[in-house]
C-alpha cells in the first residue's frame, strides 16, 4: 500500500511505561474501510497501540495521523474515534436506549430525531424494542452489541475493538464474528480489531498485523500470512507447520535446489533462492500440503514413511508420520475424499505409507 | 413439612438478633410511645392516655423553632461534611494506587479518640482566646477576638462536620472504588470532557455512597446534644438539648418522649423526600 491512500498512518511510534518499552518503533498504514486486526499474545503491545489510537495513551515519540490529521494534540473526548471495550463498559445506571444515545448529547438533536437514530441502531444490532431494558437484564452477547451500537451511532472515522468477543462462549463468538464482519461491510467504517485468537483474526480481517514484543512481525492479508510467513514464529502462530533443516545447493546450473533433511533434494527456482550456495535454511511445509498414499506415487518429491499416530476427524484425518533421517514426526492433514482415504485413516501404527508434495508449496525461512 | 422446618431454622438462626431487636428496640419504642401519651402532674405522671403533649408541641412555637433549627444545623453540617469529604474519598479511590487501606486508616485516625475530647478540642481551637483568634491577632488580621466563633451555630456546624467526617468518607469511598474504570474511559471515548463525565457517570454511580453518608450523618446529628451543649451557646441549642432537658431537670418525661417521637417521624419524612428527590435527579442527569 502506498501512504497516499492511508486513512490511519502510524509513523515511527514508540511508547514507554517508565523504562518498559511497550511499543517499539511501529510504522504502518491502514486504509479507509478496512477491517484491520492487531494480533498477538498478551503483552505484545496490541492493546497499547489501540489505546494510543483512541487517545488514552500518548505516543512517547512518533505520530499517528487519522484522515490526514496528526492526533497528538487531540484529547480522547474530541477524537472522532470510538471504542468497543473488552468489558463492554455498558453504563449500569442507564437503560439500553440511553446507553446507545450517550454520545449524542453534544449534538443537541431534537427528541424525535434522537429516537429515530436509536431505533435505527437497535435494528442494526438486531435488538429492536430493547430500548427500555436495564443494563443488568442483558446477556453478554447483547451487551456486546449495545457497546457496538453506542460507538457506531456517532459514525466514527475509526471503530476500535478491544477483544470484544473474548468474553463470549465459543458458539456465540462464532456467530458474532459473522455478524461483526457483515456489520462492518454494511456501515463501511474502518475497524481496528485487537485479538489474541488467530482464527478470529483470519476470519474477520482484510489485513492482520502480527505483533510481539512491541513490534510488528509481519503485516499481511490472512492468505499472505498463512502461505508466506516471514518467520518461524509467524508460521507457528498462524496454523500448524512442519519445519525441516536444509542447505542451499546452487551448482551453477539454471535450477537451484535445497537439500532438505528427510525429504531429499528439492528443486527451487533460482529467483526464490536469494541465499548463496551452502547457506543453511529452514524449510517449512503445512500439514495439508502433503499427499498421503499407500503406494509409491509417481510424482516427485516423495518420501517413504511409517504411521506413528492417526486421528479421524470426519472431514479430514490427522497423521504423525515418521520419516528416515528426521527426529520429530511430520504432521500431515489429509482430506477424507475417497474410500481409500478413509481406509488410510484407520491405519495402524507402523503401517508403511508414502508422502508426496509439490515443490512450490514449501516456504523457505532463515535458519534458526 | 420441609418448608416449615426451613422457616423454623431461619428463625432459629436469627433468634439472637431478633431477641436483641425485641428487647433493645421494639420494647423501648413501645414504652416511649406509651409514655408520650401520658402527662405530667406535679412530680407524678398522669397515665391516662391523651394527645395533650402533641397538641402542645403543635401550638407552642418554641418546639417548631427548635426542630427547624436542629434540621437546619445538621442539614448544613451534613452538606458541608459530604461536600468536603467527597474529594478525599475520590482521591483515594481514583488516584491512590498503593496502600489504599493505610490512607483510609489515616483518615479515620482522629476518630479513635472520644467524641467528647474532640468537641473539647474544638472549644480550644475556636475559643475567645483560642488557637484561631490568637493566631489571627498575632498575624495582625484582627484587633480583638472574633466572638461568633464559639457559642454559635457556626461552632456547632464546624464541630459536627469534623466529628462525622469518617462516616462520610467510608461509604463514599466504597461506592467510588466500585466504579469500573472502563466506564470512565467509555464516557471520555463517547465525547465527555472531565466535567460532563463526572456529572453523567461518576456522580450518579457514587450516589448510593452519598445517600448513605447523608443518612449516617443527618440522622444522628439532628438529635445530638453534646456539641450544642458545649459549643452552641444560646443560639446553638438544638432539639436534643431540649429533649435532654425534659428527661433531666424539667422532669417531664412524657413531653421528652413526645418530642423524641416527633423528631423520629420528621427524620423519617425528610429521609423519604430526600431519597425520592435524589432518585428523580439521578434520572434527570442521565
Amino acid at each position: 500500500m502506498t501512504s497516499s491512500d492511508a486513512y490511519i498512518s502510524i509513523r515511527n511510534v514508540d511508547k514507554y511505561f517508565g523504562t518498559f518499552q511497550a511499543i517499539d518503533d511501529i510504522s504502518m498504514d491502514i486504509a479507509e474501510g478496512e477491517f484491520f486486526s492487531l494480533l498477538g499474545a498478551s503483552g505484545c503491545g496490541k492493546t497499547t497501540l489501540l489505546r494510543m489510537l483512541a487517545g488514552f495513551e500518548s505516543c512517547s515519540s512518533g505520530e499517528i495521523y487519522i484522515d490526514g490529521q496528526p492526533t497528538s494534540d487531540i484529547p480522547p473526548h474530541r477524537r472522532e474515534v470510538n471504542m468497543v471495550f473488552q468489558s463492554y463498559a455498558i453504563f449500569p445506571h442507564l437503560n439500553v436506549a440511553d446507553n446507545i444515545a450517550y454520545g449524542l448529547r453534544k449534538q443537541k438533536l431534537p427528541r424525535a430525531k434522537r429516537q429515530e437514530m436509536i431505533d435505527e441502531m437497535l435494528d442494526l444490532i438486531a435488538l429492536p424494542g430493547y430500548g427500555k431494558r436495564r443494563a443488568n437484564e442483558l446477556s453478554g452477547g447483547q451487551r456486546q452489541r449495545i457497546a457496538l451500537a453506542r460507538a457506531l451511532i456517532l459514525r466514527p472515522k475509526v471503530l476500535l475493538l478491544d477483544e470484544p468477543l473474548g468474553a463470549l462462549d465459543k458458539q456465540l463468538r462464532e456467530q458474532m464474528q459473522l455478524e461483526l464482519r457483515a456489520l462492518q461491510r454494511q456501515v463501511g467504517i474502518t475497524f481496528v480489531f485487537v485479538t489474541h485468537d488467530q482464527e478470529e483474526a483470519m476470519t474477520l480481517s482484510d489485513r492482520i498485523a502480527v505483533m510481539a514484543g512491541g513490534r510488528v512481525l509481519q503485516l499481511d492479508t490472512p492468505l499472505g500470512l498463512y502461505e508466506n510467513p516471514k518467520s518461524r514464529d509467524i508460521a507457528n502462530f498462524i496454523g500448524n507447520m512442519n519445519f525441516f533443516r536444509g542447505v542451499v545447493r546452487r551448482d551453477g546450473s539454471r535450477e537451484g535446489a535445497i537439500d532438505v533433511e528427510g525429504l531429499g533434494v528439492i528443486p527451487v527456482p533460482l529467483e526464490q533462492l536469494t541465499r548463496p550456495d551452502g547457506a543453511p535454511v529452514q524449510v517449512a511445509l503445512r500439514p495439508e500440503k502433503f499427499t498421503i498414499t499407500p503406494d509409491e506415487p509417481e510424482t516427485a518429491p516423495r518420501v517413504a514413511g511409517k504411521v506413528r499416530d492417526s486421528a479421524y476427524l470426519g472431514e479430514r484425518s490427522h497423521f504423525y508420520i515418521e520419516i528416515p533421517d528426521k527426529e520429530e514426526p511430520v504432521a500431515v492433514s489429509s482430506p477424507n475424499l475417497t474410500r481409500n482415504d478413509r481406509k488410510l485413516a484407520e491405519a495402524r501404527t507402523g503401517k508403511p505409507i508414502w508422502l508426496s508434495f509439490s515443490p512450490e508449496s514449501i516456504v523457505i525461512l532463515d535458519a534458526e | 413439612m420441609l418448608h416449615r422446618s426451613d422457616a423454623l431454622r431461619g428463625y432459629l438462626l436469627m433468634s439472637p438478633t431478633l431477641l436483641i431487636m425485641l428487647v433493645g428496640i421494639v420494647a423501648p419504642f413501645v414504652i416511649l410511645l406509651t409514655m408520650s401519651l401520658w402527662t405530667r402532674s406535679g412530680f407524678e405522671f398522669d397515665t391516662t392516655l391523651t394527645l395533650a403533649n402533641y397538641e402542645r408541641t403543635w401550638n407552642e412555637p418554641i418546639f417548631g423553632a427548635l426542630l427547624k433549627r436542629s434540621f437546619w444545623i445538621s442539614g448544613v453540617a451534613t452538606a458541608a461534611t459530604v461536600i468536603l469529604c467527597y474529594p478525599m474519598a475520590y482521591y483515594v479511590a481514583f488516584h491512590v494506587h498503593r496502600n489504599k487501606m493505610m490512607w483510609i486508616i489515616l483518615m479515620t485516625l482522629p476518630f479513635w479518640t472520644s467524641y467528647l475530647l474532640r468537641v473539647f478540642a474544638w472549644k480550644v481551637i475556636l475559643g475567645y482566646e483560642g488557637v484561631v483568634n490568637s493566631g489571627l491577632i498575632a498575624l495582625g488580621f484582627i484587633d480583638e477576638p472574633l466572638g461568633f466563633l464559639l457559642y454559635s451555630q457556626e461552632a456547632v456546624i464546624i464541630t459536627l462536620a469534623h466529628a462525622w467526617a469518617a462516616f462520610a468518607i467510608l461509604p463514599m469511598y466504597v461506592s467510588l472504588e466500585k466504579i469500573d474504570k472502563s466506564l470512565l474511559e467509555a464516557a471520555t471515548d463517547l465525547g465527555d470532557g472531565p466535567a460532563a463525565r463526572f456529572l453523567r457517570v461518576t456522580l450518579p454511580l457514587s450516589m448510593p455512597g452519598i445517600i448513605a453518608a447523608c443518612f449516617l450523618i443527618f440522622i444522628p446529628t439532628t438529635g445530638d446534644y453534646i456539641t450544642p451543649a458545649l459549643l452552641g451557646g444560646p443560639d446553638g441549642v438544638m432539639i436534643g438539648n431540649f429533649i435532654q432537658l425534659q428527661f433531666g431537670p424539667a422532669n417531664n418525661w412524657p413531653m421528652g418522649a413526645t418530642l423524641a417521637i416527633i423528631l423520629m417521624l420528621w427524620i423519617a419524612a425528610i429521609a423519604a423526600v430526600f431519597l425520592f428527590v435524589t432518585r428523580l435527579a439521578a434520572r434527570r442527569v442521565a
